[in-house]
Formats: structure tokens, sequence, C-alpha cells
């Protein structure tokens, strides 16, 4: 029982901070047809700015101001980089946010060195919230949890509920109309663009501390963001949600189970002690989601919730 | 003016040639990965190595030559290691040193092992500083390989012993990092305890992907269902401070025999909910017993570098290197391997031996726990590590048999 509600709570925790960097993505796929590659990079720059701002100012104000700064610079290279490759096609914005994503990297060893940074909880919230059959839970995890959930209601808020948002997702589906009707649609497009590497970065200030700020913590994110994108469905919030707690707690299970091959497969004919009844399924937690991936393109290649193929 | 122009560059080239024979230099490529998950762990041991050679130098080089160490980032991977390799051949370099995976150290050996047969005039010497795989001095062992550390076997056989004394402990879990490694220490734990313990029950034995694991709570999660009374785990780097951290948030209370417990920030990850907890096996902790001098030398090695003093193990490598350098009165690597065997040597903590059957070192051993009521501290925490009752292991007691069979040069 214990080990069910703390899976749970766990893979929830994980699948949000997932659900907050694979949103910004899916968002600007939808919008612009390509898929940035760059997107972790900038969940990397908001850890480390957190970290900058956050020893000038505190971890409370850097939480505001370092997802704002890297929005800002998102913003940025829409306009003055990706705005200028679109009208040479996919291949070249592939190319370019590839590039970007390689750039931002050395930029980052550059500037704060090649090492991990003591990017610290703060210390309101290092310790125990609460205690479940004798292990404490993180206080920090509930807070992430907690700025997860906000950011998600204000995200449906803001589509859903406001006319901004129905202007964004009119110029998602049918950007020349919405422009024939008076609406600067480039402009649009880079705003989107711009919250959905602010949301990256928002996913880096609260990401990095709980896990580990370094140059190398984009490349460690990157795939997994994109299985969350492609099984959720291109283009598609509310299955990138779905997918997003999916993989959370299936590899949080994963690692729970406490089965062999030869516990799945016995009946099967399969021995305990050979090499392939011997393997673990907790040792293939980390390839679950990619065996998803490949099922999920082989079987329904539009994803879970997605209107387009792939 | 054409000839003056080519009796100057003459002349020149004569300085140059003479003023280079003049600096020879003693050079060891530092073959570590200087970036990615373990990058931390990568700088803190050049930061020794550096250290240890700015010492030799200003007392006059190893047989008058300058020692310098140089790093080539293997990004602890053993295909880049390799090509790292390589490339400190081409270079010239005949003496290498790695520590950091004993992935790496194994392709290390073949490397060398084959370069070595190719090019006998051209031999080159590898200096294991921390790669613990006990193959590489039983049935891999290869005359050019010489280690500084404990293997997994001798630190398992300390933990073990221990462990004889613990009556309360009676079930353990065994977690560690999927590789040669990591299974080679859940392979000594399962056969020490049987013999040592056979009533301790093994509740979980655990590998997980080396270095890419970010977050450890539902491992954690896994050990504190299983009711373990202790952890065993022989983590480094990365992996052991998020091991530990994940511990300290969940609240673990179970110990942890660790082999690398007082490794970089592992301590700072850990915080005050290991006092107490947390144990290590290691050659050196900063609380041991030790002459004036020596805790001089930790002191100015950490205001110079800022880093803990951690790896004794790579000032005895040091040291034992000039020691039979100048034994053999030549810098050649085949001699200085030769005079390397059976060398004995006065370390600040006792004496040491490499053993000339299989190049493995012998040095006391010491099981110690995390503080909170000792003088020596690290990473600016209030914790440091002491010495555990009955904790420590002499050099000749570590000894373990070996299959090694050796094919010298002559």
């Amino acid at each position: 029982m214990e080990t069910f509600v703390f899976s749970v709570l766990n893979g929830v925790t994980y699948g949000l901070l997932l659900f907050m960097l694979s949103s910004g993505l899916t968002l600007i796929f939808s919008m612009m047809g390509v898929l940035n590659f760059a997107h972790a990079s900038f969940y990397m720059l908001g850890a480390y700015f957190a970290f900058t701002i956050g020893a000038a100012t505190g971890f409370w104000v850097a939480l505001f101001l370092a997802p704002v700064l890297v929005g800002l610079i998102g913003a940025a290279v829409e306009r003055w980089g990706l705005r200028k490759v679109h009208t040479n096609g996919h291949v070249a914005e592939l190319l370019f946010t590839f590039g970007l994503a390689y750039l931002i990297e050395e930029i980052v060893k550059i500037v704060w060195g090649k090492l991990s940074i003591p990017y610290k909880i703060p210390p309101l919230l290092d310790g125990p919230a609460f205690t479940l059959w004798g292990t404490d839970y993180p206080a920090y995890r509930v807070f992430m949890l907690a700025v997860s959930i906000t950011m998600l209601v204000a995200l449906f808020l803001l589509l859903k509920k406001t006319r901004a948002g129905l202007i964004i997702q009119a110029a998602l589906t049918h950007p020349a109309m919405v422009g024939h009707l008076g609406h600067n649609v480039p402009k649009i497009f880079m705003t989107v663009f711009g919250i959905g590497c602010g949301l990256a970065g928002l996913a880096g200030v609260i990401g990095g501390n709980y896990l580990v700020t370094d140059p190398s913590m984009a490349y460690a994110m990157g795939p997994i963001v994109f299985v969350v994108v492609v099984i959720g469905g291109m283009g598609s919030l509310a299955g990138a949600f779905v997918a997003s707690l999916l993989i959370g707690l299936l590899q949080t299970f994963a690692v729970a189970v406490d089965a062999t091959f030869f516990d799945l497969f016995g009946w099967a004919g399969l021995g305990a002690m050979t090499e392939v009844g011997r393997i673990s399924i907790s040792s293939l937690a980390p390839m679950l989601p990619f065996l998803l991936l490949v099922l999920i393109l082989m079987i329904r290649p539009r994803g879970l919730m997605g209107d387009r193929e792939f | 003016m054409k000839k003056f122009a080519l009796a100057s560059a003459a002349t020149f080239a004569l300085l140059v040639s003479s003023a280079s024979a003049q600096e020879e230099t003693f050079r060891i490529a530092y073959i570590e990965g200087m970036s990615g998950a373990f990058a931390n762990v990568g700088d803190q041991g050049l930061k020794h190595f550096n250290y240890a050679a700015e010492k030799i130098n200003a007392a006059g080089g190893i047989n008058g030559a300058k020692v310098v160490v140089e790093a080539f980032d293997g990004q602890t991977n053993p295909r880049e290691s390799l090509v790292q390799l390589q490339r400190a051949i081409d270079e010239g370099y005949q003496y290498i040193t790695q520590g950091n995976g004993s992935s790496i150290a194994s392709a290390l050996i073949d490397g060398v092992e084959k370069h070595n047969k190719r090019n006998p005039d051209q031999p080159v010497l590898f200096l294991n500083y921390a790669a613990v795989d006990p193959a590489f001095t039983n049935d891999r062992c290869s005359f050019w390989h010489f280690r500084f550390d404990a293997d997994a076997d001798m630190k398992m056989g300390a933990i073990t012993d221990w462990l004889e004394g613990q009556p309360d402990i009676k079930s353990v879990y065994i977690i560690g990092q999927d590789y040669s490694f990591g299974k080679a220490v859940a392979a000594a734990a399962e056969k020490m305890l049987a013999e040592k313990r056979p009533d301790i029950e093994i509740v979980g034995n655990e590998l997980h992907p080396l270095g890419k694991v970010k977050d450890f709570t539902p491992y954690i999660q896994k050990i504190a269902s299983s009711g373990a009374d202790a952890v065993i785990t022989g983590n480094w780097g990365a992996d052991m401070q998020l091991l530990v951290k994940a511990a300290g948030g969940a609240g673990l209370e179970a110990p942890f025999l660790t082999y690398y417990g007082g490794g970089l920030s592992a301590v700072t990850a850990m915080g005050e909910s290991a006092v107490g907890r947390v144990m290590q096996v290691s050659e050196f902790h900063e609380n041991l017993d030790a002459s004036e001098a020596q805790l001089e030398e930790i002191k100015t090695f950490e205001a110079q570098s800022g880093l803990d003093y951690y790896y004794e193990r790579i000032f005895t490598l040091m040291d034992m290197l000039k020691a039979a350098a100048e034994k053999a009165g030549s810098n050649a690597p085949e001699d200085v391997a030769l005079a390397l065997e059976g060398l004995e040597y006065e370390s600040p903590y006792g004496k040491v031996m490499m053993r000339a059957d299989n190049h493995q070192l012998l040095q006391d051993l010491y099981l110690s726990i995390l503080a909170d009521d000792v003088a020596g501290t690290v990473e600016g925490t209030p914790f440091g590590f002491k010495t555990v009752e009955n904790g420590k292991i002499d050099a000749a007691a570590t000894e373990t048999e070996t299959t090694c069979q050796m094919s010298r040069p002559r």
C-alpha cells in the first residue's frame, strides 16, 4: 500500500515536471509545425538563471524573474532567428534549433563552467512536509506539485477563457484568416514561442535544484520531452498532459516493481536463471518511455490525442 | 644577407633544442571525464595530481625532470577514453593515469597492452588510482598496470568484517551502478556475507543505470518498504550524492555502508540526516592521526584548491612513482615498473607496499562513520568522518589471494 501511494505521488510530481516542459514544446509545434530541438536548453537556462538571480535576490524573486527572462530570450530567438529561417522551410528550422541547442550548451559551459553548480532548495522548503508509514515526503515536492498545478490551471484559463487565448487558438489552425481579421499573426507567434520557452524556464527553476543543475541537464531531459509530445499527440495539450503523467507513473512504478522477466514470462517456459529471465523490470525503467514511443508510432502514429500524423 | 639569415636560423634552432634538453619533463596524461555527469569528480582528482606534482617539482622533480600532469577529457566513456589514450600516446606521453570507472580502466588496460606489444620501444605505463574491479589484479592483470586503491573485494572484506560484530543488522539491501564495478561490489557482498554472516538476509539487490538516474526517490522508497536494516552501495560521484540526497529527503533510517560516502559533495547533499548513519571504507579520512607536517600539508592543499583533501592515494601514487624512478635511475616506463614491484613506502598514514605478483597496493584501510563531534570537517559542514571501533584494517590483513599470472618483458 505505502509503495503504491508513494509511487503515485512521485510519479505525478515527475509527470507534472515533464508536462511543464512538453506543454511549451507542443504549443510551439502546433503553431509552427516544427520541433524545437533547443526546448530543453531553455529548461537548462531557467535553472542557471534562477541560480544566478537567486544568489542576489533569493529564491522567490528568481522563481518569477528567471522564467520571464528565459521567455524574453525565447521571443528574441523567434523574432530575429526562427522567423528569418522560416522562409527556407522546415528542414532549415529544424537545423536552426538543433544548432541553437549546442550553442546554448557551450555558452552555459563558458559562463558557469562544466561542473554542476550548487543550486539548492530554499531553506524554507528544505524539510519533510508530512510522514506516511515512517517515510518522509519532502516539502519541496509538494511545492513542485503546487507550482505545476497552478501553471496548468493558468494555462488552461488563458487558452480557453480569454480573448487572447481564442485568438491564439485560431492563429494556430488558421493563421491566414486571423491575419485577415487584422491581428498581427507574427506577433502572436512570437508571444507563444516566448511563453513556451518561459514555461520550460519555469520547469528549470523548480527542477534544477530538485534534480541536478549542470550543462548536461538539457541533453538528459531532451529526448524524454519529445517522447511525451509524440505519445500525447503532436500539438495536443491535453495529450501532452496525459502522456506526461503516464510516463512519470510508468517510470516510477517500473522501479518499484520487484519482478524479473522470469516472473512475467515464466509460464511461457522462460528459465529463472537464463540471461533473459534474470533481467529485472526495474532495470528497464529508463527504457520504457522509448519502448512506448516506438509502439505508439507503429500502432497509432498520431499519438493518443493528436489530430495529425507525424 | 641570405647566409646571415640561414646562420641565425640555425643558431636559433640550436638554442631551442638545447633549451628543451635542459627542461626535461616527466609527463603524465590524466584521462578522466572532465565534462558531463562526473566532471566534478574528474576536476577534484586533477587538483590532487597537480598539487602532488608541484610538491615534487619544488623538491627537484623526478630524476631532475619536471613533472607535468595534463588532463585529457575521456567523457567517462570507454570509447572516447581510448581516443584520448591514442592522442596522449601520439603526443609522446608514456605515463597515463585514470580512476573513475572500471569500464574505462578495462578499455585502457587493453589499449595499453596492445600498444606496448606493437611498440616495445615506446611502452606506456598505466597508473590506476581508483578503478577497483578486482579482475584487473586477478584474471586480467597486466605488467603495465598498477593499482593504488584497494579493490572492491578488499573494501567489501572490511565492511563485512564490521558486520560480523553487528548482530542487530539482520537484513541488507545492495544497490549499485549497472556496470562491471557495481556488479563486482554486489558479487563480493553476496559471497562474503554468505561466509561471515549467513544469517543476514539480502532483501534487495539492485543495479541502476550509471550516471542516468536524476531522482532516486523510487529506489529509496523500495529500500524503505523492504525493511532493510542496512544498505550497501558502491556508488560514486553524482550517483552517490543523489542516492543519499533522496534518502535524506525521505528520512530513511537505515545505515549506509558505502565505498565513497566521503566522496565529493556527498556530505553536503546528505546533511545532518546522515550523521551516525553513513559509513565509508577508505585509506584516508580527515580525522586520522597524523604528524603536524601532514596536517599542515592538508591545510595548504585545501586553501590552494578550495577542495577537501580526499585522495591520499594520489599522493602515495606520485611519491612512489618518484621513489621507483629514482631507485631505477631512469624515467623509462619499463625500468620504473620493475622498480615499483615490491616497493615499500612510508606514507603519512603508515607503511604501504606494492605487491609484485599482481601490482595491487596494500595499505591500511579504515571504516569510518559520519559524525558531528570531530575536529576535521568537510565541505564547510560541521561534519566529518571518524574511525569506528575496531575500524582499522592493517595493510597485511587486506591482502587477498590472486589468480594473476603476469608476463613480464624481462
